[in-house]
């Protein structure tokens, strides 16, 4: 346990000083800024206004950025430490290989949720001062779907560097799997499919899969409980789940596919060649 | 202590390593030489446990793979390459030591007499460290620790004439309790610090051979040098190996560790047109004086 966490601050320590974080923190903390700037926080929409507005549209913009920055810049940083011989020294040392797969893993969440959650306080301290009042139901509830939806796209991302030997490669495939999430949201692909007469259990199906459409319908469903922004899908769900055991599912299942996904990472890790 | 039997590595359909038989006992210094694509760092991450392989190997009974923490805790290892880590050197020391139940002051000590102030550095990402600087304080990891084999690729590489010699003087210190790997390009590179030659090609040993093993690894060798005529090439390389004009330009004195004898022959070979004189003694030995002219 302790090399585990040893590995975890140390990969910490790595993240920090990374170009990619500075990017990654200046993205998320900007967007905040910049929506405060134009006077988000003052306009009304849907019966959303202050922070509660603010927080919508943050998370909105999430959905649109986080996945994508997760995949790359994990995909890229670790199959490029292999390609670098960061893993040829650093696991020529006497670590467990599980300590150092998952110790990477708690270690890169925390630099990667970290940005995105501080952006959010940031805003909830900025309305603080301004003397605002605090959504704090909506506060906690997207600081779990984000947290949900880092830990998800975390966990794809360290397959995909087990599984291409190159940044490359890794930064191809992550690429295709972020593309074909979007393409499969209820907007794009699945809308179509849905026009051509497929199943209704079906287009459901996929909607609860894809993590992405879990965290879209997750975020609707705070300012339209009744998911009518959905259409006919939305009595399948609120049927199936209600609304309490979408929400459950819409923070869960992200965090389950994202460990199913790290875990078959791992398991290839170590029947793998390491370096 | 080190046993290779039919060990073969395959990269996809590229067979890297063909049914190598090897044993190395503890106190054995080898050298493993070859050419680029001889296999030799494919054999050293077979053996770190970092590739998959068919065949056995094994380190005191235990396989590299299966008993990783066991086999890896009495490794130290040096790569060609240092990595690219952003992490502070003291950050790099605590989480070595931490990770091989080691002292840090150890390897501070270490990294000391290799000429390298880990602890003035300490606040300086590993990666804008100098790549002098970097192989230092990756030997100072690997030999700041109890470990009983040492696996170094073209450790001295990188080093200057001081720093060889502490590094020559530490691996002294080790050679009766530890068995050592050191992977060159060149021979002449590593020559002096082994008692065996492994030399690969083609994924194949091609020649195992003993050396003969009288040079002390701690020793120093006085040398004079003088040269017929002024040359600044000549009196550049000396300079590099930390020699001083005596007298006039022709005439240089300085010291070199004794492993480090066949290198610095090698060097004045690319001038022996000019070589007037030489004359290398050990402290307590009369000197050796080859008058060229």
């Amino acid at each position: 346990m302790r090399h585990l966490w040893l590995t975890a601050y140390t990969d910490v320590i790595e993240s920090l000083r990374a170009r990619w974080f500075m990017v990654y923190s200046l993205v998320f903390g900007g967007i905040v800024v910049i929506l405060f700037a134009f006077g988000l926080s003052e306009s009304r929409i849907m019966g959303f206004t202050g922070l509660s507005r603010l927080l919508v549209t943050y998370i909105q913009l999430s959905m649109a950025i986080l996945p994508i920055f997760v995949l790359i810049t994990t995909v890229r940083s670790v199959a490029g430490d292999r390609e670098a011989g960061v893993f040829e020294y650093m696991l020529s040392l006497p670590v467990s290989l599980s300590a150092w797969f998952w110790g990477r893993f708690l270690g890169r969440f925390f630099v990667v949720f970290l940005p995105v959650f501080l952006a959010m306080v940031g805003g909830v301290a900025w309305g603080l001062a301004k003397g605002s009042e605090i959504p704090w139901n909506l506060f906690i509830y997207y600081s779990g779907l984000l947290m949900s939806l880092a830990w998800c796209f975390l966990g794809i991302g360290m397959l995909i560097s087990t599984l291409a030997r190159s940044s490359d490669v890794a930064q191809g495939a992550a690429f295709l799997v972020w593309l074909l999430m979007l393409l499969f949201l209820d907007l794009i692909l699945l809308g179509v499919l849905i026009q051509e007469q497929l199943p209704p259990d079906t287009a459901v199906a996929i909607a609860l899969a894809n993590p992405l459409q879990v965290f879209r319908t997750a975020t609707m469903m705070l300012f339209d409980p009744q998911l009518a922004l959905l259409g006919p899908t939305a009595f399948v769900i609120l049927d199936r789940f209600s609304v309490d055991g979408y929400i459950a599912w819409a923070v869960f299942y992200p965090i389950a596919f994202g460990s199913l996904a790290a875990s078959l990472g791992y398991f290839l890790f170590r029947r793998s060649d390491l370096p | 202590m080190i046993q290779f039997s039919g060990v073969v590595k395959r990269f996809r359909r590229h067979q890297v390593l063909q049914q190598i038989d090897l044993l190395i006992e503890r106190g054995q210094r080898v050298a493993l030489v070859g050419s680029n694509g001889a296999g030799k760092t494919t054999l050293i991450r077979c053996l770190l446990g970092e590739y998959n392989y068919e065949g056995l190997i094994t380190i005191d009974g235990m396989e590299p793979r299966k008993h990783r923490q066991a086999v890896l805790s009495r490794v130290g290892f040096v790569p060609q390459l240092p990595p690219p880590l952003r992490m502070p050197v003291g950050q790099l020391i605590r989480f070595a030591a931490s990770l091989c139940n080691a002292d840090p002051a150890r390897m501070q000590g270490v990294a000391d007499q290799l000429g390298f102030d880990a602890q003035r550095f300490r606040h300086q990402p590993f990666v804008k460290l100098s790549g002098g600087q970097k192989q230092k304080l990756l030997i100072a990891i690997a030999l700041g620790r109890d470990s009983e084999l040492l696996v170094m690729d073209e450790p001295a590489a990188n080093l200057d004439p001081d720093a060889r010699h502490s590094m020559f003087r530490l691996l002294a210190e080790k050679q009766d309790k530890a068995a050592m790997l050191i992977s060159s390009h060149r021979l002449d590179e590593v020559a002096s610090l082994v008692n065996r030659v492994v030399e690969m090609d083609q994924g194949r040993i091609v020649l195992d051979d003993e050396v003969v093993d009288s040079v002390d690894m701690a020793s120093r060798l006085a040398v004079n040098v003088r040269m017929t005529q002024p040359e600044g090439a000549f009196a550049k390389a000396l300079s590099q190996w930390g020699f001083s004009e005596s007298g006039d330009a022709c005439h240089w004195t300085g010291t070199i560790a004794g492993p480090d004898r066949l290198r610095f022959l090698g060097m004045l070979s690319r001038y022996a047109a000019i070589l007037g004189a030489l004359e290398m003694s050990e402290p307590d030995a009369s000197p050796e004086k080859v008058d060229v002219a």
